[in-house]
């Protein structure tokens, strides 16, 4: 295949976008049909579509479409994609609000990997409820297995107070109680979890009920976007790794009075966009991270 | 007319009812009141006075929203036609950051403040 190239290239090409590689998920808990099957799936995040803003990315209607030729290129093709929100950037409008879902859901309609999973960002549901996101993409929690690795998918932004709720509360003890506790679990959300940083609105107003649930599990890392770059913290034995984002960088939490987006570098463009892998070694418990430039890896 | 003693009487119970009325004011909080809209708090940088309770009362003119003081772990709704009440503790001097927690609108992640506790 003429534009096929293989993970490595890819890596060097994740200037094209902010695309996060999770790997080798090998021997991922017991039970499963596949459970000791290598693969690897890719985190796609915060793309924005409908931004305008020159200055942070000049760029806005090309990135999404060439971080998903760099998909297409993967080869071999990760087992299946996932976008963590904000797939869209806020609009009042709610007509604007369709128009820049459906304008997403044709471009992600290009990915040629089979299985693409979605959730929505505070941009995309915020303002009513998951409504539109509902409309286009169906649930905005659900779970899912694959290759004896157990997904779960938690909405924390359709409620505009940042919270999950009660009732996906109680939906997630009742799956989490069917899963053995050295289950190997996958947690995808929108913001983090934990209380990065309250001051940035980054954190889950009831993210700590959350952890408690999934604290007993021995297996339980989250992939979370929201903060457009790369975060790694720990709550207990509980890994959270935050991708980057394929509109626009943001400041390191508190690294700043004000939350702005980090101004685009022509000198080098999608600077503070990136990527990582993230290989799991059969006999390691915790996924091992590779984290690599943007451009010249 | 006024005997001197009547006049004293009359002096000191004065007097008590000002002493009082000057304990009750000591003990009664400081009301600072802001306004919201999208999104915007107005003021957005806010002098309360160190080491005593405040009282702030916030309301909005527009929309649902939030005034959140994270530092403070304080928050309240605020709601379109109701004032919020929050009374602060006894602060010691610095800066205090609030925020909207309630996702508003295009100008949500912009819109915040600060108390400036002195």
């Amino acid at each position: 295949m003429e534009n096929a190239i293989n993970r490595r290239s890819f890596l060097k090409l994740a200037g094209l976008g902010s695309v996060v590689l999770v790997t080798g998920c090998t021997g991922m808990g017991k039970g499963g049909q596949d459970a000791n099957s290598d693969f690897y799936f890719v985190q796609l995040s915060d793309t924005h579509w409908g931004f305008k803003g020159p200055a942070v990315n000049p760029d806005n209607t090309g990135t999404l479409p060439k971080a998903i030729a760099a998909v297409n290129a993967l080869n071999p093709p990760p087992d299946f994609v996932v976008f963590t929100g904000d797939l869209t950037h806020i609009s009042e409008d709610p007509a604007m609000r369709r128009q820049r879902m459906q304008e997403f859901k044709q471009l992600a309609a290009q990915i040629t990997v089979p299985v693409v999973h979605y959730m929505p960002g505070e941009h995309d549901a915020s303002l009513d409820n998951g409504a539109v996101f509902q409309a286009f993409f169906g649930a905005t929690h659900y779970t899912f297995d694959h290759k004896g690795v157990h997904f779960i998918v938690l909405d924390n932004v359709s409620d505009p107070h940042a919270k999950v709720g009660d009732a996906q509360l109680q939906w997630l003890a009742a799956d989490l109680a069917k899963q053995p506790h050295d289950a190997r679990i996958i947690v995808f959300t929108h913001r983090p979890l934990f209380d990065l940083y309250p001051r940035w609105d980054w954190a889950t107003t009831d993210g700590d009920q959350v952890l408690a649930l999934l604290q007993p599990y021995d297996n339980v890392t989250v992939f979370y976007g929201h903060i457009h770059q790369e975060h790694h913290h720990l709550t207990g034995h509980i890994a959270h790794h935050a991708g980057q984002g394929l509109m626009f960088a943001l400041p390191a939490p508190g690294s700043q009075p004000q939350r702005m987006p980090v101004p685009w570098n022509a000198a080098a463009p999608y600077h503070g966009l990136g990527f990582r892998e993230v290989t799991e070694p059969a006999s390691a418990v915790m996924p091992v991270l590779h984290e690599l430039p943007v451009q010249g890896a | 007319m006024t005997t001197r003693r009547q006049f004293l009487r009359g002096s000191m119970a004065a007097l008590s009812a000002g002493a009082l009325t000057t304990l009750v004011a000591a003990a009664e909080p400081k009301v600072v009141r802001i306004s919201a809209k999208r999104f915007v708090y107005t003021p957005a940088t806010v002098a309360i006075p160190a080491n005593q309770p405040v009282v702030l009362e916030v309301t909005v003119s527009d929309v649902v929203m939030g005034f959140s003081l994270p530092d403070l772990k304080l928050r309240t709704d605020l709601v379109p036609g109701q004032t919020a009440r929050l009374t602060l503790p006894a602060l010691p001097p610095g800066e205090v950051v609030f925020l909207c927690d309630v996702f508003c609108g295009s100008g949500h992640e912009d819109m915040s403040g600060v108390l400036k506790v002195g």
